[in-house]
């Protein structure tokens, strides 16, 4: 994880580091105290004397080069090479709503497809009217919609069932995004190809090397789903389907599939290898569950987290996290300092989308004590977030995803936060 | 509101189209064009397990093993075994309830069908579609021999694979979710003094697995 880095993630250590060792209480308002006063003041800056590049020396604009060490991370010992993989949404320094599409986790399994639009082909097939071939072009002459979702890998905190083990709520909960898609109602299309009596599944496609294959039921596809071409306002990013993916809203990431180039329509499900093998959910006793496509409702505090300590000591502190539910909205969030002695409601901030990421704040005057922080989300259907506790009793703790159990980070008086599980 | 707002246009769109052109020839927009029979087969290669989808086809399990050996065995092992962090594709047996299971075709798959389905879409891994049918029958048949399911005789085929069962099928159930769990989930929290005293039972810093652990 070095490399890459580069100069500011160096300089971003060491400032961590040397606010971590100043101890709690002795950081405070950018070096002011200093005689004669602030040099960011005093001293002449060389952005304060010097031109700046140009207005065309960026044609696609890039974020300062401060923040290189926000980016996606990988996990190397997840998986056997990047090509079947998955890397992690920084979430712990995003903030609002939407993810920047350049930080969205990637999970792909032949690789990013590398596909020319202008041979890029959508077919219907199936039980259908007429079979029929859509070209880009094609699809964008439907009405189209802009809708803001969510959209969770069914395995995001997957690695946690059996207990802590990734210290960051990059990796824990990272595998997630939420994204203003542009693009055409699936319903649209189906009509176009004219549905045959007895349908009642879909099959879904992509044109990559995995031929990524998931069966939908139609009514979902009827109620919700879309065919995106855009995210957050441009063309998807290749790693996102580029140039065509299917929406699915509230429901497991695996679901979305990316680079689509054909729906089939049948009777039942087709039982692909990523809906028996894998995305199946094993229980305690032997059992597997299938079909558990609703992302249950979640929420994790991202700062303070491992990744993001508490530099400034004791005094006026802000936590702020994310909560999701694929059934509806959130209608609360409730925080708590001490492990869940005590829980007060959380301030949502920001839109308040059905099947969106929502955006929370708790702020208070930190007493420099350890704590054990934990957010609880309460979503649109009443349903409260569990403990992890209250799921294994239910599932075990080998079915590997749809972790959605209530997340705890202590702190220490240095405002070091670690991953951990309470009584 | 503007989900009927769309219907109401389509509806629109549908009744004008249907005015000026011939019934069944288009649909409501008359977009897209009809998919020719040739570019069907290519793409319309998904297999269920009634076996819906499976071509005129047969290999046997001699056969399989051959080609398994020479395109399969470097990664998923001599045994169907897996290697390092590369699937198993045999054993687990009996495992589900152990505390770490191995879930393999054998052991947890619940359709041969989409043993084939997913060989022939996508294995090897890294040179997608390039196994002929008879190939992807021969290489199934040798992995249901490596999960002990058949003999060193056997031959599979189009006619054969619908009915052949694998062990964990009865194994799997419909997600019950919203009777087993969204009940149980949904009593109003409690907000305070919800517990006497709070230990911590285990940290992710004991086992340092995390990336970049250095950088904070
Ligand atoms: C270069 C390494 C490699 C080779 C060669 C290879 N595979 Fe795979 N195989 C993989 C990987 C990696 C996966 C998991 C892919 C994923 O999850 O996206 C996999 C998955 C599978 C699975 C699904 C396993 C599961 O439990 O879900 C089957 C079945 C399979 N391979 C069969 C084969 C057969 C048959 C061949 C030979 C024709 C073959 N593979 C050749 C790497 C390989």
């Amino acid at each position: 994880m070095s490399g890459s880095d580069g100069k500011t993630g160096a300089t971003r250590r060491g400032f961590l580091k040397g606010a971590l060792a100043a101890g709690a209480g002795a950081v405070s308002a950018g070096g002011a105290e200093a005689a004669g006063g602030d040099p960011a003041i005093t001293e002449l800056q060389p952005w304060m004397r010097e031109f700046g590049p140009g207005v065309d020396a960026s044609p696609y604009g890039v974020p300062s080069e401060h923040e290189s060490h926000v980016r996606r991370r990988y996990v190397e010992w997840l998986r056997p090479d990047t090509i079947s993989a998955v890397n992690f949404t920084p979430i712990h320094q995003l903030d609002g709503i939407i993810t920047p599409n350049g930080l969205c986790f990637e999970r792909h399994h032949s690789g990013v497809a590398q596909i020319d639009p202008a041979r890029h082909r959508l077919m219907i097939n199936g039980l259908v009217e007429r079979p029929l071939v859509f070209t880009m072009e094609d699809l964008k002459r439907f009405p189209r919609e802009n809708r803001i979702y969510f959209l969770e890998c069914a395995a995001n905190s997957g690695m946690e069932w059996r207990g802590p083990q990734l210290n960051g709520c990059q990796f824990t909960h990272g595998m997630i995004h939420n994204l203003m898609y542009t693009g055409i109602p699936l319903s649209h299309v189906l009509n176009e190809a004219g549905l045959k009596p007895g349908a009642k599944w879909l099959l879904a496609e992509g044109a990559d090397a995995a031929a990524m294959t998931r069966s939908i039921p139609l009514e979902k596809a009827l109620d919700d789903c879309m065919l995106a071409f855009a995210m957050n306002g441009e063309a998807l990013r290749p790693e996102q389907g580029y140039p065509l993916r299917l929406v699915v809203p509230g429901w497991e990431g695996n679901m979305w599939i990316k680079w689509l180039r054909r729906i089939e329509v049948g009777d039942r499900p087709w039982h692909q290898r990523e809906e028996t093998s894998k995305y199946t959910d094993l229980l305690g006793d032997g059992r597997t569950r299938r079909f558990t496509f609703e992302m249950d409702a979640k929420s994790v505090i991202t700062s303070p987290s491992p990744q993001a300590p508490i530099t400034h000591g004791p005094g006026p502190t802000v936590i702020t996290g994310i909560a999701w539910s694929g059934r509806g909205t959130i209608a609360r969030v409730d925080v708590t300092l001490d492990g869940g002695i005590n829980w007060q409601p959380a301030r949502l901030s920001g839109p308040s989308f059905d099947k969106s990421m929502h955006r929370f704040y708790f702020e208070f005057d930190w007493d420099g004590r350890p704590m054990l922080l934990q957010s609880r989300a309460i979503d649109s259907t009443g349903y409260v977030q569990p403990t992890k506790d209250a799921l294994r009793a239910v599932r075990g703790v080998s079915s590997g995803y749809h972790n959605n159990g209530i997340q705890t980070w202590a702190i220490d008086s240095d405002g070091r936060a670690e991953n951990v599980e309470i009584t | 509101m503007s989900r009927l707002h769309d219907v109401a246009w389509l509806f629109s769109c549908i009744f004008l189209l249907t005015a000026a052109a011939p019934a069944q020839e288009a649909g409501p927009l008359g977009l897209g064009r009809p998919a020719t029979p040739d570019e069907l087969a290519a793409w319309d290669i998904d297999v269920r397990p009634d076996g819906k989808g499976l071509p005129e086809g047969r290999g046997d399990v001699l056969t399989g093993e051959e080609l398994y050996t020479e395109l399969c065995a470097a990664c998923h092992g001599d045994f169907g075994e897996g290697s390092g962090r590369l699937p198993a594709l045999a054993g687990g047996e009996g495992t589900l309830t152990d505390e770490f299971p191995v879930k393999t075709v054998g052991s947890f798959w619940p359709y041969l069908s989409t043993v084939w389905d997913y060989v022939h879409r996508t294995m090897p891994y890294g040179n997608s579609q390039s196994l002929s049918d008879d190939e992807v029958y021969a290489l199934t048949a040798y992995i249901l021999y490596l999960n002990d399911l058949v003999d060193e005789d056997f031959e599979l085929s189009r006619e054969n694979l619908p009915a052949i069962r694998l062990p964990n099928e009865g194994g799997f159930i419909m997600d019950d979710r919203a009777e087993t769990e969204l009940p149980a989930f949904s009593a109003e929290p409690c907000m305070e003094n919800c517990k006497d005293r709070v230990e911590i039972t285990a940290r992710a810093g004991a086992l340092d697995v995390t990336p970049g652990a250095e950088e904070q």
